[in-house]
């Protein structure tokens, strides 16, 4: 067990080693970065005091050095111009858009991130597994049928458009104000009991929006393993036995189509991430996903980076959660070529 | 006299299906008598096992009774009802369900769920009957596993089932069936899936039980050698309606239905004559083998397949958190000989390296040391070191026919398609010239050429092994390895697929390589037997001087454990019982072999080879 977590703690190192090269150089393709363009755009406008801040900067963060250097600065293996101060130091680095540390700029919005996220996760599980065992243990029945077809238009639906439709009505029936994840007058407040009943009350159309495509994929495909679980042997066995129907279910065919899903929460935290920011705009939500869209369009290096580097890192971590889980539930993994 | 436990009367069950609907049991009656063995017999697709599903009502929702009465007289606990007249998941149907009737199933690897561990599972069973806790329920648990055979009934407890054997598997079901003490035990082919030695081990154990418990057993099979060894009455089922019924007396001495009397024939046994043939209850004509001639081709003057000092391990990683791996060797140090135009049967129980065998002669994996000799008349080769063009010729000159007729056919492709791809692949014929050929070798298996645009899933299992030899016929090959080539298919069918093969070789001058763990049906097509263990060869001999005077303790165990349809030869139990029989180390001198070992074959009489450990071997010489 110690052996194979060390050996998998080097390979997960190794791995966001490799995605923090591949994503520093990849944003520093263009040609070209932020203060650069900035500095162009103040010699066209004459304004010669920002233009010896944005040329300051330029020396701060060594962005006149090779792209090679400034990668190893970055990450905080070379020393710069602040000696060793780099990501594996702790300083996320300066973001030029917002002219604040990285860690002020994206702070709250990684933990909202976070929290909206958890919220689809649950809202997901909840809504597919009921409906989904229902559809498989009476297949081709009406409800059946009737669960498909939600389920496909809630996968044909573009999710932008279900939120704006959901913000109008929300706000005309519920009167629940439209977009952010509270109310203006809470910004910038120190969080407290009505702050965050006003986030809880905000939570219900992201989540929705977010959610429904998920569902829909998960309700098809936890009813098609569940069809193959409920046609093997040991099912008829626990009937056989005895048992009654719904416990029959869930202690052995529902437990064995689960293995999927355990096995895919690696892949379904940064999809969340990466795949909600269409959503997140048409809504304004303050999570990272607007975020890193500007930052990369305007080439903010540092800012763009460490989203990029927080969603690998997410990755790698959500894959070692599911391994263990995976390990832990299912005996034949735990002990694989045992025998 | 007494009432019987069961009584089913006019039991008829209807499947409704998308193709219609279909009556699987028409009109079915018969009785189970209290402490008494009934045997189901039938073929595939008999209803035999409809019918035990009807009595626990685990019909799958495309099946329903429609007519017809399941008594169950339970007079130790409540009386007489009519189990067709419950409601499926009503309370009462859930008592009886594992409480007084219990089933096993035949593949104890896919019954018990692989997440559970087999005293959970067992447990269970109990619980779910029995007002106890779980530590009442555990205790229980270990003591049935106990009387069922298990080494370590604490330990056994924390087993999952994929660490056991499949002959403990069955014995957890058995545990499992037996721990809420049931009035009724349906076992639906328990042992089809399980080496001879172990089914006979399996058999004793329900006898056993039986006697101690008195509980009825309904025994499903279709293995007319178990049933003469432990049925007390015979029920013979054809569609789903009874051919004939009566005591294993009559059955057997007497078998008046003719078709009980055609599948008595089609079954291999030992006593058969030089020359007796099976018959299949359908037999199979084919126009063109008899007049068939073998290709003109120059024979080897040796033996046409050789094996010399064959090994091969596996390495396997245990576990999954650990880095430790471990080595097995599934070879060890194998000779064979396969004469031109003869036979050579392959015999062992499951794991014993067969197959392994078959392989590396295939050239499908390497062997670690050894090597595989073919001789197609000019001169033997080294067939782990043929290339290019000579082993373009080698694949040619041997293919294989495999076990599973319904994993082996790609069901995306027509029969014309599955046939002429090895001409396709060999390039081999202009397609008019293919399509003659593809005519020939569907006649030669039986089969109507109007079956060239189907697709395998219309076949029946023994038609599919037919396209699956005309597949391997289609290159003209020297040699067939056949790899259990009929134990997935019904004794029937079994017996035209062994007559086909025979007619084949007769006609084209084929040699075989013929691996089975069953042994009359090799003793029904092999010239000469090896006898395969640990991946030792440990007996190897003509076959009439192999079953007339078979030496290896381990030959001797393997025959008197095949079950006899012929109620005169009965299985002795009592021998089977003692011993472990497949391990050499625990082989009585001189045959004993120390782990790491291979001990030598020594020639007890012409071609009759028996292996010995090395310590007699040097007092031999």
């Amino acid at each position: 067990m110690i052996r194979f977590l060390l050996r998998r703690t080097v390979t997960m190192a190794v791995t966001l080693l490799i995605i923090s090269a591949l994503v520093f150089f990849i944003i520093k393709l263009p040609p070209g970065d932020f203060l650069t363009n900035q500095i162009a755009e103040l010699r066209a406008q004459g304004e010669s005091a920002s233009i010896a801040k944005a040329e300051f900067l330029i020396k701060q963060y060594g962005l006149d050095k090779p792209v090679w250097q400034q990668y190893l600065v970055w990450i905080g293996i070379m020393p710069g111009p602040n000696g060793f101060s780099g990501l594996l130091q702790g300083d996320w680095g300066w973001s030029f858009e917002y002219d604040k540390p990285v860690v002020d700029v994206v702070g709250d919005a990684l933990w909202l991130t976070l929290l909206v996220n958890f919220a689809v996760v649950i809202f997901i599980h909840v809504i597919a597994i009921p409906i989904a065992i229902y559809s498989a243990t009476r297949q081709y029945s009406i409800g059946d049928y009737l669960a498909t077809f939600i389920g496909y238009i809630g996968l044909a639906t573009p999710s932008f458009l279900l939120a704006l439709i959901l913000l109008y009505y929300m706000n005309r029936w519920f009167g629940i104000s439209i977009g952010g994840l509270y109310d203006a007058q809470y910004a910038g407040e120190p969080w407290s009991w009505p702050k965050i009943q006003s986030l809880l009350s905000h939570l219900v159309v992201p989540t929705v929006v977010i959610g429904l495509g998920g569902t829909a994929a998960m309700i098809r495909r936890m009813r098609a393993n569940l069809l193959d679980e409920l046609g093997k042997q040991y099912y008829v066995t626990a009937k056989a036995k005895g048992l009654g129907p719904t416990k029959a279910l869930l202690k052995y065919p529902f437990r064995m189509s689960l293995n999927p899903f355990i096995a895919d929460i690696g892949n379904l935290l940064p999809h969340l991430v990466s795949g909600s920011v269409l959503v997140s705009l048409v809504l304004s939500l303050p999570t990272v996903g607007p975020i890193l869209l500007s930052a990369l369009k305007s080439q903010d290096q540092f800012l763009a980076g460490f989203i990029l580097m927080f969603v690998a890192i997410l990755t790698v971590v959500g894959m070692l959660v599911s391994d263990l889980l995976l390990a832990s539930l299912d005996p034949r993994i735990r002990m694989g070529g045992a025998r | 006299m007494e009432a019987p436990l069961l009584s089913v009367r006019q039991l008829t069950v209807d499947f409704s299906t998308d193709a219609g609907n279909f009556r699987a049991v028409d009109g079915l009656s018969f009785e189970i008598p209290q402490g008494k063995t009934v045997a189901l017999v039938g073929e595939s697709g008999s209803g035999k096992s409809v019918t035990a599903q009807a009595i626990l009502q685990i019909l799958s929702k495309k099946a329903a009774i429609t007519n017809g009465s399941i008594l169950f007289n339970d007079t130790s606990n409540g009386g007489s009802v009519d189990i067709a007249a419950l409601q499926h998941e009503g309370e009462a149907m859930h008592s009886l369900r594992g409480g007084r009737i219990a089933m096993i199933f035949q593949e104890p690897m896919t019954s018990l769920s692989p997440l559970h561990t087999i005293g959970d599972q067992i447990s269970e069973a109990l619980m779910i009957h029995a007002d106890v806790d779980q530590a009442t329920a555990n205790q229980r648990t270990m003591d049935v596993l106990n009387r069922v055979g298990f080494p370590d009934p604490k330990r056994a407890l924390k087993t999952y089932p994929f660490e056991l054997s499949g002959g403990l598997r069955q014995r957890a079901m058995i545990a499992m069936a037996l721990i809420t003490r049931p009035a009724l035990l349906i076992a639906d082919e328990p042992t089809t899936a399980l080496d001879v030695t172990t089914q006979a081990q399996i058999l004793d154990l329900i006898k056993e039980l039986q006697t101690e418990t008195g509980m009825s057993v309904l025994l499903i099979t279709h293995d007319l050698g178990v049933v003469a060894n432990v049925a007390d009455e015979v029920v013979v089922m054809y569609r789903g309606q009874i051919m004939e019924a009566g005591s294993r007396e009559d059955i057997f001495r007497n078998a008046q239905h003719p078709y009980l009397q055609a599948l008595m024939r089609a079954v291999p046994r030992f006593a058969m004559g030089e020359d007796e043939r099976l018959t299949p209850i359908r037999e199979v004509k084919s126009s063109s083998l008899p007049a068939a001639d073998a290709p003109r081709r120059v024979q080897p003057a040796g033996p046409i397949l050789k094996a010399e000092h064959l090994t091969k391990s596996f390495t396997l990683r245990s576990g999954w958190f650990s880095g430790r791996s471990r080595e097995i060797r599934a070879v060890s140090e194998v000779d064979l000989a396969l004469p031109a135009g003869k036979t050579l049967g392959l015999v062992g129980e499951s794991g014993c390296g067969k197959t392994t065998v078959s392989k590396m002669i295939m050239r499908a994996i390497t062997p670690n040391s050894g090597r595989v000799l073919f001789d197609d008349g000019t001169g033997p080769k080294d067939v782990h070191k043929l290339e290019g063009e000579a082993l373009t010729a080698y694949r040619r000159s041997v293919q294989f026919i495999f076990q599973d007729p319904f994993s082996s056919l790609n069901p995306r492709m027509t029969v014309y398609e599955l046939l002429t791809e090895p001409l396709r692949i060999h390039d081999i014929g202009t397609s008019d010239e293919r399509f003659e050929r593809v005519k020939q070798l569907l006649d030669m298996v039986g089969l109507d050429q109007r079956v060239l645009r189907r697709y395998p899933h219309s076949f029946s299992g023994g038609q599919r092994q037919r396209l699956g030899i005309a597949r391997a016929l289609a290159l003209e090959p020297r040699v067939l390895l056949c790899d259990e080539p009929v134990s997935a298919l019904d004794v029937s069918v079994q017996a035209q697929v062994l007559n086909l093969l025979k007619d084949l070789q007769s006609a084209l001058g084929l040699s075989y390589l013929f691996v089975s763990h069953n042994l009359a049906v090799v003793d029904y097509i092999a010239d000469t037997i090896a006898v395969m263990c640990r991946g030792y060869i440990v007996e190897e001999a003509p076959k009439s001087s192999l079953f007339r005077n078979p030496v290896h303790p381990y030959t001797q165990a393997l025959l008197a454990a095949v079950p006899d349809p012929d109620i005169n030869r009965p299985l002795d139990f009592g021998k089977l019982r003692t011993g472990r029989f497949s391990q050499p180390s625990e082989w009585p001198e001189p045959f004993r072999i120390e782990p790491g070992e291979f001990g030598v074959m020594k020639e007890i009489e012409p071609g009759h080879k028996v292996r010995l450990g090395r310590l007699t071997a040097r007092e031999a010489a």
